[in-house]
């Protein structure tokens, strides 16, 4: 099977304060995108695998990510650490003050 | 429902037919069989044995032991799986769930399965547990031989499932087993808002195990959680068609019910042996090695008769387990098992019980000592021969029992004080207890684990309960122990504590308790979170699981010197509102003393219909809730209302509740809706370990709830006000302890802020002051506070008025103003909100 990855433009890089997360639309997926305290940037699904929470809203650091309804957490490849299935990652970065995810 | 617990998320694994390994063939997924399986692999059992085991059950191996919880509420169906089906494939072990073993033709080694399936066998073990007795009653079944819908037994999580689905529809159970089984069922379905019955042949409760009189403490504590028991009552038949409408009594007496759970007993699985031509009088006969009669058959668990006894506890089926794995791996090839002196110790219907050996004095020589306390809830006794334990029984009070389980088990030397055996008369506190028990005495019944195991464990390098419990596999059955191991660890580890205790962290990310933090804190002047873990985080790693505990610390400690950061607060925090599950918010506006005003009202009626809000709801807390607000017209609500925040979503102080008091109740003795506003004013938004809720009442009929507060007062007439601190009616229940009787309100607002501030510096993160009084102490509390013993109240009352200048409306402040950009952002661009039902 061969998956087709796009790249969407899907704000402005200043649309993510640093420390938080900020939810997107890419094509037809909704993605979190945070901004670490070290400034680089992380891409993951914005739904909640365990009950849809809005991971956006959640608190993050440089290993893990974790959703605010029931604070299961992840670390950034996706891989939880609290027994939730995994939470679906992209590829992120910054082009000309945009933000580009990879879908 | 039909979900599989610890259910597989993997293909199934294909098994390689050119295997050189002998088979063992377990029959039974349950306690036993699966513990049989672990105690195999851990001898490195895998490389010499493929292993396939058969489950009637479509689970993974669960504790059963802990199903009482699960139906009671307090413990949730994933927590007590023991190993799912990915854990059986991982280590290359075929697990067969959901097939039934039918027969076993021992001539040719080969199990016949439910599925049509033959396998061969090297080593067959039988571990096939025991069902629920169903007694003999005209129209418990129907005619295709089916139990009556709503007729269950209590043994299996499906079973458990029907009964909690049977809780949420059906209002009336009656339960018939006065034993272990019935009482934990009937407590667990009162738990779950039923009206519990509970019918018991014999004349007193838990008769197998306690005499008259203990059962009789039992039934006491029974009937004041609001179960109705009926002893010497005998069902004789199941009323209903479709379902099951009620009992009928021997004496002719008729209770009704939609829920017959039938907990009489239990009758080992013999059915496959007995059809194999295996030996079997009351379950499978088995010598000192686990062997049947029949070559290379063995039985372990309830199903297993050994030397006269079949057991119905868990520790001596998994010493069966353990005991067979050495024989068959070959790692002690002279085990043998002897026989288990059962000492059991359980909480049934929440009262602490532990029985071993003998319940009443068999000859004249033997020494009898009892105490009873039966409206305490208290029975104590023990039966001595020849100066040794035979007997002891603990109800409600089970302090002794490792003192008394070592000398029952050992036959150790007898106090000639025969009262030390049941009380305590040094007065010697639980930690003196830990160090004088006895090395060789057992901690944790279910497992055997001694004291000198935990201490070896310890001296090994564990120094976490976790750890030790990982290593020593003490308090993971039942999990009474765990106070008793925890106690154990903190002795032997004896201050000498490492890294891992993280337990006594304020947060797990920054390795220091509440003060050493505090002064940290202080001494480098650290004001934001993220300074926090620069300066004392090792390797100034940050932790998002801690930055909301730190967020609320730096608050208290610098008030409006704390510097914000977004991302160290909790999106609650962040904008001021409760998350609720579909994304959307709540919004709880200040409404002090739970008093308003017709403007007000007004205000939350325009903007409930501007803002189409799904729900306006009156809280528990004396206010009004407007439920699924989206995040993006939080800042214009609050702007609408142009009323302050009432912190219904914070780590911090909440409500005061209050009555009408003297202004208008004919009983009231002073004004108690004025010192709820004046409290609510000077407290409001103030940070905390976790949230403050406070009632204020004219009377002691107590109408707002004062006595269930973290801080109520009472007025008791003549200007005098009672302060109770510590209660709670939430998750836990607990009245508050009477800290002092005042004369003034300026006294009632002096104290309130001297024990919020003792509470905010040592209070755990998310420790409510229900935990935090009894563990402070009352009587330090009172010295303190009251006396100032400690010479601290100045320095509270600084403290707690640094945080009461320091207060400002958040919604004022940022409605205006966005703190971060995209603050009130939706998070859930492609979903359409609300989605809680609109009403
Ligand atoms: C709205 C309200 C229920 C209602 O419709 O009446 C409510 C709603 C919630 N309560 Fe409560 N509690 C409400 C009064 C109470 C009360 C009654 C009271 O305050 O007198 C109690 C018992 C008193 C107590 O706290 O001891 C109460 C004990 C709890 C508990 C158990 C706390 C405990 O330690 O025992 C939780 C769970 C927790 O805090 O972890 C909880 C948690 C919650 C949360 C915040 C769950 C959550 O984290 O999302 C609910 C938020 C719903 C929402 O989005 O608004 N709520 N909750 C009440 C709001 C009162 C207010 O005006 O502020
Ligand atoms: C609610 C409850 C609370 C309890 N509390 C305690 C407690 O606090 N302390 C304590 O010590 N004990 C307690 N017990 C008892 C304890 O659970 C049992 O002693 C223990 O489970 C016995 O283990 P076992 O493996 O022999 O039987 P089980 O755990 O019953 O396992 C037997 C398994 O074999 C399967 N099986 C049967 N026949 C076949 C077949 N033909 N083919 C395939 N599979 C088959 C069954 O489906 C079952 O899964 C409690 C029991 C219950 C039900
Ligand atoms: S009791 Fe409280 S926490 Fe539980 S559902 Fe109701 S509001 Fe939510
Ligand atoms: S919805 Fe995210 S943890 Fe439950």
């Amino acid at each position: 099977m061969t998956t087709t990855v796009t790249a969407h433009v899907v704000g402005r890089a200043d649309e993510v304060p640093v420390g938080e997360g900020r939810a997107f639309t890419a094509g037809d997926t909704s993605v979190a995108v945070f901004r670490l305290r070290d400034g680089s940037l992380r891409a993951v699904a914005a739904v909640c695998p365990h009950a849809g929470g809005p991971i956006a809203d959640g608190q993050s650091d440089a290993r893990v990510v974790v959703c605010p309804l029931h604070l299961n957490a992840w670390r950034w490849d996706g891989t939880p650490t609290t027994g939730a299935g995994p939470l679906p990652v992209y590829a992120v970065r910054e082009a000309d003050g945009h933000l580009v995810v990879e879908v | 429902m039909t979900a599989i617990l610890g259910g597989s998320t993997r293909e199934f694994a294909v098994l390689q037919a050119a295997d050189s390994r002998a088979q063992i063939v377990v029959v039974g997924n349950g306690m036993a069989g699966a513990r049989f399986v672990e105690e195999v692999l851990e001898r490195d059992g895998g490389e010499h044995f493929r292993i396939t085991v058969f489950g009637d059950e479509p689970h993974g191996n669960y504790n059963r032991i802990m199903l009482s919880p699960v139906l009671a509420g307090e413990a949730d169906e994933a927590d007590i799986v023991l190993n799912s089906h990915d854990w059986y494939a991982e280590r290359d072990v075929e697990l067969r769930a959901g097939v039934r073993v039918e027969r076993i033709d021992t001539a040719a080694k080969v199990v016949h399965a439910a599925d049509g399936t033959a396998t061969a066998y090297d080593h067959l073990v039988l571990a096939t547990g025991s069902h629920s007795f169903i007694p003999p009653m005209t129209g418990v079944r129907t005619a295709d031989g089916a139990l009556l819908d709503g007729v269950v037994g209590f043994r299996t999580i499906d079973e458990t499932r029907q009964m909690l689905a049977a809780s949420r529809t059906h209002r009336k159970a009656v339960v018939m087993g006065g034993g272990l089984l019935g009482l934990e069922a009937a407590r667990a379905l009162q738990a779950q808002g039923m009206e519990v019955e509970l019918v018991h042949a014999m004349g007193w409760l838990m008769n197998a195990q306690l005499d008259v009189e203990a059962g009789g403490v039992v039934r006491r504590s029974v009937e004041e959680l609001g179960i109705a028991v009926h002893t010497d009552a005998m069902a004789t038949e199941v009323l209903g068609t479709d379902r099951v409408t009620g009992v009928v009594l021997k004496d002719g007496r008729t209770l009704d019910c939609d829920l017959l759970v039938v907990a009489a007993g239990v009758r080992p699985h013999t059915d496959v042996a007995v059809r194999s031509g295996v030996e079997v009088e009351r379950a499978i006969l088995v010598d000192d090695r686990l062997a049947t009669d029949v070559p290379d058959v063995y039985a372990i668990g309830e199903c297993a008769q050994h030397r006269g006894t079949v057991y119905g506890l868990v520790a001596p089926a998994w010493e069966h387990a353990t005991v067979l794995a050495d024989l068959l791996t070959g790692a002690d090839p002279e085990a043998a098992y002897t026989g288990s002196r059962t000492a059991t110790k359980l909480k049934v219907a929440g009262v602490d019980v532990a029985v071993m050996g003998v319940s009443t004095p068999e000859r004249d020589s033997d020494e009898f000592l009892v105490i009873s306390e039966p409206k305490r809830g208290v029975y104590l006794s023990v039966v001595v021969r020849d100066d040794q334990l035979i007997g002891a029984t603990l109800v409600g009070d089970t302090r002794k029992v490792a003192f008394l389980t070592q000398a029952f088990d050992r036959r150790t030397p007898l106090p000639a004080e025969r009262i030390k055996l049941l009380v305590d008369l040094s007065d010697g506190d639980a930690e003196v207890g830990v160090a004088e028990l006895p090395g060789d005495s057992q901690v944790c019944n279910c497992n055997g684990v001694t004291k000198d195991r935990i201490c070896g464990a310890v001296a090994d390098g564990c120094t976490s309960l976790p750890k030790v419990m990982d290593a020593t596999r003490a308090g993971k059955g039942c999990g009474s122990c765990k106070g008793l191991v925890q106690r154990i660890v903190e002795w032997a580890a004896d201050g000498a504590l490492t890294e891992e205790e993280s337990a006594s962290w304020y947060v797990p990310g920054v390795p220091m308790p509440k003060p050493e933090l505090i002064a940290a804190i202080k001494r480098h002047d650290l004001r934001s979170v993220s300074a926090v873990f620069a300066t004392l985080a090792r390797g100034g790693e940050e932790d998002a699981k801690s930055k909301m505990g730190l967020a609320s610390l730096l608050k208290m400690i610098w008030g409006s010197d704390y510097v914000t950061e977004p991302d160290a607060t909790f999106v609650n925090d962040r904008v001021h509102a409760n998350i609720q599950r579909d994304g959307t918010f709540s919004v709880v506006p200040q409404m002090k003393g739970g008093v308003t005003t017709p403007d007000q009202l007004r205000k939350i009626a325009d903007v409930a219909e501007k803002y189409d809000v799904p729900m306006v709801k009156i809280t528990g807390g004396q206010r009004i809730d407007l439920l699924g607000i989206r995040k993006e017209d939080l800042p214009k609500v609050w702007a609408d209302l142009d009323m302050p925040s009432g912190y219904a979503y914070g780590k911090s102080m909440r409500t005061v509740k209050t009555c009408v008091g003297s202004d208008f109740c004919r009983f009231g003795l002073d004004d108690s809706t004025q010192l709820g506003i004046d409290l609510e004013t000077r407290f409001q938004g103030v940070e905390s370990p976790a949230k403050i809720k406070m009632a204020v009442v004219g009377c002691p009929r107590n109408c707002a709830e004062a006595y269930v507060k973290d801080v109520g007062v009472v007025a008791t007439g003549k200007g005098r006000w009672e302060v109770y601190v510590g209660g709670a009616a939430g998750a836990s229940v607990r009245k508050g302890d009477l800290l002092a009787t005042v004369s003034t309100t300026a006294e009632v607002l002096e104290l309130t802020g001297r024990f919020l501030q003792l509470y905010r510096e040592n209070g755990n993160w998310l420790e409510r002051t229900y935990d935090f009084v009894p563990r402070f102490g009352l009587d330090r509390l009172k010295a303190v506070l009251l006396e100032d013993s400690e010479g601290l109240c100045a320095a509270l009352d600084e403290g707690i008025q640094r945080s009461v200048d320091a207060y400002t409306d958040p919604w004022a402040r940022d409605r205006a103003e966005p703190a971060s950009p995209g603050q009130f952002r939706t998070s859930l661009p492609l979903t359409v909100l609300p989605q809680v039902p609109v009403r």
